[in-house]
């Protein structure tokens, strides 16, 4: 009995011993607290079937040219517009206009930095052609969120904003009103001959 | 806080000073840590924390259930398949508030009966014991109005039966019945407040929690001896107890480790086996299920307002002497809260001297009479009415009410108690003073 | 004694926990060894796949799935279809779904929900295999869940290949007899027939083979995310005994002044 009593004395006292089976104890304590806690964060993150949705099919086959298509993606309308032939000419005809005020795309299918010539601002077909035909954007005004008005409205033949006055262009770009930038792409693509993919 | 000599919170530094001048809260959390607790409290006087950590537990996933849950007739059963397929760990959380209620009540039922052996309902704990029955129904009724909101089969019958009790009520019954659900039947507005008042009672139970800790804190605990601290000296005070923090606080939160492996094993690998299948199904007012069965932990106060039908004696007796006014639909209903209500004036029926039932020699066979009462009487709720099982739901609830009303006024006078320690030190003392007497000491030498 | 009780009584509370059978006093329930079974159960792909099949060349003639996204074909702990296979999957099977903006029937995407089928009066088969009790054993307490689960594919199981041929006419409906359903006649019509559906993997599609997928695939439809479950139920219980042996030994040496004080005096 006394031996046994003297051994676990000396197991005390080497105070090493105690503080790395209490550290121990505390680490997993700290591993098992932040393994029940992350769920309870990444609860309020998107679900399933909202990220579900940040992809979309958008059928257009129907479209004609001079014709648009306004779709519901991510809580917000995207304009998808077939424009005629006199759109595109005056879209390009107006590309280095000084009343451009914005001179970046704002297409991020093709990078941060490319210029706000028309032709970098529509999507190519599913041949991978850009004719200049499919212009798809994001239906909300750069100024304070409203949805501009379309089909040719406004002094420039493209979109209007009725809340402050904000003109687009036939390529969706801000040429007057408080609006600061061009009216934003998404991220789009073809995926067949009649089908865009949203996001 | 407590009548127990011990150590106080002295502030140190100049801020702390500063603060405890304006606010002691410091001075509050420490009290409440370094609590003198007596030394040999029990395994079975872990269920307190067990039970503030199911408070939390629920508070918190419940809290993020109603995030994702639409409190309409319409889209609640379709929110709640929502959470548990497209939800982030949705499944997850609402598993554990699922069977959270279950490791509640199995917690509470351990707590209430470890307070019925060893006395800690006595004097000077009345008010600790009323408190907690006060926390026991609130939670009973939390548990209830949950289990409405999934808006299963088994959610919309149970409401359907159990509002109906208050139907019963002679005269106003109907009114109340009524003002309860918010119209003739469980509808949209039942589900409103239902999960309004789902949401509110936990809070008032965590006040009451608090209540009950202030209580027992100012009284000091019971302990499994029934003897109490001595308090006329310093020394013999710091003798019978050790501080909670971190004697108790490290034992207690082992014990709860140990429960969570349970607990964690039935969330992950079973986690419908306390449910009930229909209430998969989303609620359907024109069809009522086969079995109306309440969740386990309502079964033997069930058994106990079904035990009561029309050919009881005294069933027949109350209708003759209130000339009818008392009927059996309406004598289950009193013999059900009945039931309860005895629960809590225990503290004023037991007459004995003695606090701890191990030194009881009597009192220890009808308290596991009553135990092995209340098991039964969780069995029978689950079956149906018919056959042999009122007749055994008849004599486990005739025995509930005796054990209280009867047994426990008279054991005071007959029986002839142990001789219990003169302390609890003298007791710590016998318990390890000789080796091999548990299972924890047994191991000592071999450290 | 209290340790003794408190294990009486964590028996007892599972013994009470034992809900009646649901469908009401069914026949008997066989259990079937399902892939799933058990803490290491998984989901067989092939099975749900073949699964599937039945369900959407026999089931969904009369029955909805209305609460299962069709995009969770896809999920690796399901039948882990691929995305395009599942979009031709819809195409080949002119699923279409309700639209509440268009007021008319539209093509489904892999975003909606099977269809709702209410035409037949059929029940939505989306938690059938949870809302089904086959057996409850041993002695109706249900621990057996734990290996076996609930038996609610071995339910839907012995249904669909339970016809005797003892069928009636009551009150001018033309009821089946069933070995299985409660009261032992049911208005569904026996849908299963021997090599009814040609299974791609070469399974032999007799009524059993395709009464045990469809089944497990109505298990997974139910409990979509059981192996998801399953790892963290194995995650925390370790993670748990872990951290329980740590608190006891440290609790033990907490403690060990003291109780050494206690043996000395």
């Amino acid at each position: 009995m006394r031996e046994t009593l003297s051994v676990s004395h000396a197991e005390d006292h080497p105070s090493t011993r105690r503080d790395f089976l209490y550290y121990a104890t505390g680490g997993v304590g700290a591993v098992a607290t932040g393994a029940a806690v992350w769920p309870l964060i990444n609860q309020m993150n998107p679900s399933a079937d909202v990220q579900a949705a940040s992809t979309k099919r958008v059928d257009v086959a129907d479209l004609a040219p001079g014709t648009q298509l306004t779709v519901l993606f991510l809580g917000k309308p995207i304009f998808i517009r077939r424009r005629t032939e006199e759109e595109i000419a005056q879209g390009r005809a107006d590309d280095g206009a000084a009343n451009i005020v914005d001179g970046n795309a704002r297409n991020p299918n093709i990078g941060d930095n490319a210029s706000a010539a028309d032709e970098n601002r529509t999507l190519a077909d599913f041949s991978g052609e850009n004719t200049g035909e499919w212009l798809v954007m994001w239906g909300v005004c750069t100024h304070l969120g409203c949805v501009p008005l379309g089909d040719g409205a406004g002094d420039f033949g493209g979109w209007f904003c009725p809340c402050h006055g904000s003109h687009y262009d036939t390529a969706g770009r801000i040429r007057r009103g408080p609006a600061p930038e061009n009216l934003w792409v998404p991220n789009a693509a073809f995926v067949d001959e009649t089908t865009i993919l949203l996001g | 806080m407590s009548g127990i000599p011990h150590d106080h919170y002295e502030p140190k530094s100049n801020g702390a000073k500063w603060l405890h001048r304006r606010l002691p809260v410091v001075g509050l959390i420490y009290d409440t840590l370094m609590i003198p607790t007596p030394k040999n409290l029990n395994w079975m006087w872990i269920w307190g924390i067990v039970l503030a950590f199911c408070l939390v537990m629920q508070i918190v996933t419940g809290i993020i259930l109603v995030m994702h849950y639409t409190p309409h007739v319409d889209l609640a059963f379709a929110s709640v398949e929502h959470i548990m397929r497209n939800v982030n760990g949705g499944w997850a959380i609402r598993y554990i508030h699922m069977n959270g209620a279950s490791l509640f009540f199995i917690a509470v039922y351990l707590h209430i009966f470890r307070g019925l052996y060893y006395g800690s309902y006595k004097a000077p704990r009345e008010v600790t014991w009323i408190i907690g029955m006060l926390i026991y129904l609130m939670m009973m009724g939390t548990a209830f109005m949950g289990y409405v909101l999934p808006w299963g089969q088994m959610s919309f019958w149970g409401a359907t039966v159990i509002t109906g009790l208050f139907g019963a009520i002679p005269f106003i019954g109907d009114a109340i019945q009524t003002w309860l659900l918010g119209g003739p039947a469980v509808d949209n507005a039942t589900l409103n407040r239902f999960l309004s008042l789902h949401y509110l009672l936990p809070f008032v139970i965590a006040g009451l929690v608090v209540v009950h800790i202030w209580a027992f804190h100012h009284t000091g605990n019971n302990n499994p001896t029934g003897v109490e601290v001595r308090r006329t000296s310093r020394k013999e005070a710091d003798a019978d107890t050790l501080p909670f923090w971190p004697y108790f606080v490290i034992k207690d939160v082992f014990a709860l480790a140990v429960v969570l492996v349970g607990f964690f094993a039935v969330v992950g690998f079973m986690p419908n086996f306390l449910g009930h299948p229909d209430n998969y199904i989303e609620a359907n007012a024109l069809a009522t299920p086969a079995h109306i069965v309440p969740e386990w932990y309502f079964l033997p106060f069930y058994a106990i307002l079904r035990a009561f039908d029309s050919e009881v004696w005294v069933v027949i007796a109350a209708n003759w002497l209130t000339g009818g006014i008392v009927d059996a639909k309406f004598f289950g209903v009193i013999a059900m809260f009945g039931a309860i209500a005895v629960m809590a004036i225990v503290p004023w029926l037991d007459t004995s001297s003695v606090r701890s039932g191990r030194y009881r020699p009597m009192f220890k066979w009808w308290f596991a009479l009553l135990v092995v009462d209340f098991m039964v009487l969780m069995w029978v709720g689950a079956r149906p009415a018919e056959g042999i099982y009122p007749y055994i739901a008849l004599i486990g609830s005739a025995y509930w009410f005796a054990y209280f009303l009867v047994i426990l006024p008279l054991l005071g006078i007959f029986e002839k108690p142990l001789p219990q320690p003169a302390t609890i030190e003298e007791d710590f003392k016998e318990h390890y003073g000789k080796s091999g007497s548990n299972g924890d000491n047994a191991a000592t030498p071999a450290e | 004694m209290f340790r003794k009780l408190a294990l009486t009584a964590l028996t007892a509370v599972a013994l009470a926990g034992s809900p009646a059978l649901a469908a009401g006093e069914g026949g008997h329930v066989e259990n079937i060894r399902f892939s799933f079974d058990g803490p290491f159960g998984t989901f067989d792909q092939n099975q749900l796949q073949r699964g599937l099949q039945v369900y959407t060349e026999v089931c969904s003639a009369c029955h909805g799935l209305r609460y299962v996204p069709i995009r969770t074909l896809s999920d690796e702990d399901g039948p882990g279809i691929p995305p395009d296979q599942v979009r031709a999957y819809i195409e080949q099977n002119f699923i279409e779904v309700w639209d509440e903006d268009l007021r008319d029937y539209r093509a489904a995407t892999p975003e909606d929900n099977f269809p709702e089928n209410t035409a037949a009066g059929a029940p939505d088969l989306s938690m059938m295999a949870k809302a089904r009790l086959g057996f409850h054993g041993p002695w109706g307490t249900g621990l057996n869940s734990l290996v076996n689960g609930i038996g609610g594919p071995e339910y839907i199981a012995a249904l669909l290949s339970g016809y005797n041929g003892h069928d009636e006419e009551m009150a001018g409906t033309f009821l089946y007899g069933n070995d299985v359903f409660p009261g032992g006649l049911i208005s569904m019509a026996p849908p299963l027939w021997e090599d009814g559906v040609e299974y791609n993997d070469g399974t032999a599609a007799t009524i059993e083979q395709q009464a045990e997928d469809v089944a497990a695939f109505l298990m997974w439809a139910a409990e979509p995310q059981m192996m998801a479950r399953k790892r963290m139920g194995f995650t925390a219980v370790i993670l748990l005994i872990l951290l329980s042996t740590l608190l006891y030994l440290t609790n033990k040496r907490l403690w060990a002044p003291v109780k050494r004080a206690a043996k000395e005096s």
